[in-house]
């Protein structure tokens, strides 16, 4: 009994997986399509997504230290130093997202944070 | 007040409503979200409820926003992510038609309230922290420890790795809130441009084609930005939402 449903849905798998096949050999050159069709527009994405990336680092780095200052009454050192972090943070957001430093899952390595 | 490039944000109260002190009111913002969500899945509902086998052209739009996001979301985090994949379809799809429907005149634009993006931000990034540390427990704090690095330098490279992840909702969301203002300002100074200047004669008319030019360009461009922004919104949900999945090996 149970060998014919199986039977079936063997052939289904394989002929699913030969389309999948087929539909990978195609899909390249709509994958190499994209890229290009982002190309014309990206400077503009780009640039405001360093800077953005940049910025917010910096913000946050300042908020926190301002906060911190609150709390623990040391102002002005926490603003001082939480803004410098920030703006290290902010040059790591962006090297990070032009690709230039690995994202941390993907290159854990000794290089990745002092690069 | 037609030439006022910031009246188009001004947020004005339809049906006044305050709730223990709290100010509830239905502004025309929320009107505008109401809109974008009925408009949204009104399209997704009633193009898709035929389910014929060979799509109709508008059935097609559907399963080709449908198998878009799907490929987006896959590429960026695995088929582990895929449960975050009606998170990711309504965001996009929310972002998408807040910004189409932002393009008709007279239309408010709702992604150009920064409390707007800044929410849909927080509530990304408030699913990756749930999420990562439902599913790892402390092990998702790997995430800001990074290994191999000198213990000297390991407290101040989290500090910056904390504030990096930090800064993310704020990044996410002021980058599609300043596109959105700025565009919708530009295109409202240009186009003030042609009626003040063809108030001035002849030779103010013939000079008027120029910004005339300009806003139909700006237009257009502004369409691409839309979509581009929305797209943006959701590749950047799609890796923050991977890091939840996997955190640091």
């Amino acid at each position: 009994m149970p060998s014919g449903p199986e039977k079936s849905r063997d052939d289904l798998a394989r002929r699913t997986q030969e389309l999948e096949a087929k539909l990978a050999a195609r899909n390249p050159v709509r994958k190499q399509d994209e890229p290009s069709a982002d190309g014309g527009t990206a400077g503009y994405g780009q640039a405001m997504k360093l800077s953005s990336e940049f910025i917010s680092a910096i913000a946050v780095g300042a908020g926190l230290g301002w906060l911190i200052d609150k709390v623990a009454g040391t102002s002005p050192w926490g603003l001082i130093i939480f803004l410098l972090l920030g703006f290290a943070a902010g040059v790591l957001n962006v090297l990070r997202s032009a690709g230039v430093v690995a994202q941390p899952k993907t290159g854990m390595g000794p290089d990745g944070p002092d690069r | 007040m037609a030439n006022d490039p910031i009246h188009q944000f001004q947020i004005s109260k339809l049906i006044p409503l305050e709730v223990g002190g709290y100010d509830l009111s239905f502004t025309n913002a929320s009107l505008f979200m109401v809109a974008t969500v009925v408009v949204t899945s009104a399209f997704l509902y009633l193009t898709t409820s035929s389910r014929s086998l060979v799509p109709s052209r508008l059935q097609s739009v559907s399963e080709m926003s449908y198998e878009f996001v799907a490929n987006m979301l896959r590429d960026a985090a695995g088929t582990a992510g895929m449960r975050f994949f009606p998170l990711v379809f309504s965001l996009f799809m929310f972002v998408l038609m807040a910004n189409m429907l932002g393009m008709f005149p007279y239309f408010f634009t709702v992604t150009s309230q920064i409390i707007v993006t800044f929410a849909l931000a927080v509530l990304v990034v408030g699913t990756v922290l749930v999420y990562g540390f439902y599913k790892h427990g402390f092990k998702f704090l790997k995430l800001f420890v990074p290994s191999g690095v000198p213990m000297a330098v390991l407290p101040m490279v989290v500090v910056i790795e904390l504030i990096s992840f930090l800064s993310r909702p704020i990044s996410l969301s002021v980058r599609l809130f300043a596109n959105m203002l700025a565009g919708h300002i530009t295109l409202k100074v240009f186009a003030g441009f042609i009626v003040s200047l063809s108030s001035l004669g002849a030779l103010g008319v013939a000079g008027a084609i120029l910004p005339l030019i300009m806003t139909v360009a700006i237009t257009g461009l502004e369409f691409l930005v839309s979509f581009l922004q929305a797209y943006v919104f959701a590749v950047l949900a799609c890796m923050y939402l991977n890091d939840a999945v996997h955190p640091g090996h």
